[in-house]
């Protein structure tokens, strides 16, 4: 059903082989393929985690902007055209810092937390298919290993807190680790729904499967709740505004990062920004369909009447441009948005931090998961090639069946999303005004 | 060995845990200006809390008794630098009670027009610091918004945009300028529009209602043990306000309510606050309207008209006396008194007003020199910070910066 997406594509041996030819050497690279796979993943990840690094310090810029619009302000606009270099010049100003080492810290976890804070986030560029061929490594088991290495940046957080020596870096720490462990649950848990429509943990063709338009993608049609829980649950595990928590700086005074200075306080801001983009980025892979277009056909088969395997050369180079394009497109749909709900919520306090996830989105997330057994059941053929549906006999007609369970589906789904979250999300200003 | 025979690690109850005291401020983003509260948590539970003041104290008092009354007036505006006209208002209203001044009735007004408009930016600033506190950034901006336009109107009248200085014994420094009730009316007319504004992002945000509602719930026998006076006060039900109990100014001849809460605890007080500048936009109008002199009255003008009139009369051959001098009532008439030099006669008075923040009150006493024998100040923030301790005991940490934000406290007033 799924190709696997290539460890490396198939130009790359070739142009070796015409680079020793021309050296000399008769070499046939075909040979090397662990090589070749190895030489890949290096080009192609300090490709992405170079550009990757620069799109972050875009990010903050585009904070600043985004909020100072949002408040009617105007932002930075004076470094550079439009202001854009304002983030350059900031982190040129954090390097001539004074690194501050305060009386009692421990030095050696001191220093070593802000990079086992950024860790993950780093690792995360590896794992984001920005197109079929720009995708440093396909692991099989690549969502799962999302979740095993998010949770290394509270190690770090916890160890920041701890060795500062700070009353109010101990307390974010501590709350960062009890923030990390009940959103990890629900996060999983969306994904869970994916993976039984896919079948797959594998991002890459997690990806593939949404091919083909948009009613395709889990989070419009199929799993519109797992896409919810998914976003909520990674703004936490970001630690964004209204769960940022463990920075919480009008009462912990920025947390866990109030003894930082300098490039250890900008690897902190630095992770946080890329840990937004990789969340936000494995939120278009998981349920927006990833670097596939909204409306069916890449615009580039449109033009030229090919379908993209069969495209070559240049015609395959704008194709991946585009596949970008989308991508980004939907990531940074995904990053204005955490940016829009900074713009507008307040911060929660723990307990209800807490509450929320181990009362509400875990529950509704095991709700999820058994709609979508149910709905997949209905609507995708098991293993003997019949669906439910098909199997009725009035409704055995091929034009039909896929209409019929995709209504089935959808009722269900959206009964789901309206009903209980409007009962249990919302609930009336009265009733909650009345519990006092 | 089991775990629980580790010394110090397990008690039968279950894990040994240690109180953490932390010091919060004197520099804590939270305690807006200079507060220490030392505060003893248990995990995230206020066990204990004590509020340490005096890192700010301006020695108010014992400087009233050095200098001259109005060499002590422009320092006044660093004691409640949100609201610097109603400590203004109440210590040149108690210098007039000692000497028995009359007030023109447009004074009346403009004093009413600027204390309500300081009201709001007040109120607006509380708004977004108060939000802040909570974590929401963006209504801090909104309000400043508001704030520039109000600060913009102050400018025009006084000079100056924070510390304004600007009443009189007997008057107010100069008349509003020209245009000046028209940009005001413009202000007024829309801010109610506005506070719709604010509240459409803040008034039923579920994570506001999560934070506030049921939080740092103050009842009247609380309100009245620690004497907190004002919106906190107002919030718990409590129908006392001084513009309406003991009318000052011409605060009897508009109309206005008295926004009451019902439940005194957080939300409450940011509701009552909400309202509260609602109803400053209403008295605003209303003074607009019935203010006496219509858009400007200056004197200079006056004075050359009235002098015009009686050279043309003198040219007629009729008695340029019979056209009367300047009617003083309608005018600004502290600039008939020589302020360096004034001295009121021996007495004593307390005048109290409605602050943003509740009763602030001056008391004098003059010996009848330049210089006052004793002033006492009456700061509503004092008494309102007292009250931290007994609504926060047993409540969250973050519980803390909601409750404390929402009492409206402003430092350099608790310490004068």
């Amino acid at each position: 059903m799924f190709q696997t997406p290539p460890d490396y594509p198939a130009w790359l041996p070739q142009f070796l082989n015409e680079l020793t030819r021309l050296l000399g050497l008769k070499m046939n690279w075909n040979d090397f393929g662990p090589v070749l796979l190895i030489l890949w993943t290096v080009v192609i990840f300090t490709l992405i985690a170079t550009a990757a690094i620069t799109s972050v310090t875009f990010l903050v810029l585009m904070e600043r902007k985004v909020l100072a619009w949002m408040t009617q302000r105007k932002g930075p606009n004076r470094v550079g055209p439009w202001g854009t270099l304002q983030t350059f010049a900031d982190a040129f100003k954090l390097l001539f810092k004074e690194d501050i080492m305060v009386d009692g810290q421990d030095k050696f976890l001191f220093t070593i937390a802000p990079a086992i804070f950024f860790l993950p986030a780093f690792v995360f560029f590896g794992l984001i298919p920005f197109t079929d061929q720009l995708l440093a490594v396909a692991l099989p088991a690549g969502a799962l290993f999302v979740f095993a290495i998010s949770s290394i940046s509270v190690v770090g957080i916890v160890l920041a807190g701890w060795a500062s020596n700070n009353k109010y870096s101990l307390l974010g720490g501590m709350r960062s680790a009890a923030q990390a462990i009940s959103y990890e649950i629900p996060l999983v848990m969306a994904v869970l729904a994916v993976v039984l429509f896919t079948g797959t943990m594998n991002i890459g063709q997690i990806v593939q499967a949404q091919q083909g338009g948009f009613w395709n993608w889990y989070g419009i049609l199929l799993t519109p709740l797992s896409l919810v829980i998914f976003f909520v649950a990674a703004l936490a595990e970001v630690n964004r505004i209204p769960f940022d928590l463990p920075e919480a700086e009008s009462e912990l005074v920025s947390g866990y990062n109030t003894e930082y200075s300098g490039m250890k306080f900008a690897l902190f801001f630095l992770a946080e920004y890329a840990s937004l983009f990789a969340m936000s980025a494995f939120t278009a892979a998981f349920f927006m369909g990833g670097y596939y277009s909204p409306f069916g056909p890449f615009v580039m088969s449109l033009i030229s009447g090919q379908e993209p395997a069969q495209m070559t050369g240049l015609l395959q180079l704008a194709l991946q441009i585009e596949m970008l394009f989308w991508f980004i497109l939907k990531t940074y749909a995904f990053i204005f948005l955490a940016m829009w709900i900074r713009g507008t919520l307040p911060r929660l306090k723990p307990d209800q931090l807490m509450g929320f996830s181990w009362k509400f989105l875990i529950p509704l997330s095991l709700i999820n998961i058994f709609a979508i057994a149910i709905e997949k059941y209905v609507m995708l053929p098991p293993a003997n090639g019949k669906t439910v549906l098909q199997s009725l006999p009035i409704l055995n007609a091929q034009t039909v069946m896929p209409w019929a369970g995709w209504l089935v589906a959808v009722s269900v789904v959206f009964w789901l999303f309206f009903v209980l979250m409007s009962r249990l999300l919302s609930e009336k200003l009265e009733a909650r005004l009345a519990r006092r | 060995m089991t775990i629980s025979e580790i010394p110090g690690v397990h008690t039968e109850q279950g894990l040994k845990t240690e109180d953490l005291v932390i010091n919060i401020g004197p520099q804590h983003p939270s305690t807006h200006g200079v507060l220490r509260l030392v505060t003893t948590l248990n995990g995230e539970v206020v066990k204990d809390m004590e509020p340490i003041i005096g890192y700010l104290h301006r020695s108010k008092e014992k400087m009233a008794e050095s200098r001259s009354y109005f060499q002590y007036q422009p320092t006044l505006d660093r004691v409640e630098y949100l609201s610097s006209f109603y400590d203004h208002f109440v210590f040149v209203t108690a210098i007039e009670r000692i000497a028995n001044l009359k007030v023109p009735k447009r004074v009346h007004y403009i004093r009413m027009i600027t204390m309500e408009l300081n009201r709001i930016t007040s109120h607006l600033l509380w708004f977004g610091t108060f939000l802040l506190d909570l974590g929401a950034t963006s209504p801090l901006f909104y309000a400043f918004r508001e704030r520039e336009e109000v600060f913009k109107l102050f400018e025009d009248l006084t000079g100056a945009r924070m510390m304004y200085n600007y009443y009189r014994f007997g008057g107010v420094n100069a008349d509003l300028p020209p245009g000046w009730i028209a940009h005001c009316r413009d202000f007024v007319r829309k801010m109610p529009a506005i506070i719709d504004e604010y509240e459409s992002i803040v008034t039923q945000n579920p994570i506001i209602l999560d934070r506030t509602v049921g939080i740092g719930k103050m009842d009247m026998e609380t309100c009245l043990k620690y004497g907190v006076t004002g919106p906190s006060m107002r919030a718990a039900g409590v129908s006392q306000d001084l513009r309406k109990t003991n009318p000052y100014a011409c605060y009897d001849e508009v109309e206005f309510d008295v926004p009451l809460g019902k439940h005194g605890d957080v939300y409450d007080r940011y509701l009552v606050r909400m309202a509260e500048m609602r109803e400053s936009c209403r008295i605003i109008e209303q003074c607009l309207d019935k203010i006496p002199g219509g858009d400007t009255q200056n004197i200079l003008n006056k004075q050359a008209e009235i002098e015009a009139a009686r050279q043309a009369a003198k040219e007629k051959g009729e008695d340029p006396k019979a056209i009367p001098d300047i009617d003083f009532d309608w005018q600004t008439q502290g600039q008939k008194i020589n302020l360096m030099t004034y001295k009121p006669p021996a007495g004593e008075a307390f005048v109290a007003c409605e602050s943003p923040r509740g009763m602030l009150g001056c008391y004098i006493i003059s010996d009848g020199t330049p210089k006052a024998y004793r002033m006492k100040w009456r700061g509503a923030s004092f008494s309102n910070l007292s009250v931290l301790p007994e609504l926060m005991i047993g409540n969250l940490y973050p519980d803390l910066m909601a409750i404390f934000g929402s009492l409206d406290v402003i430092l350099p007033e608790v310490d004068r």
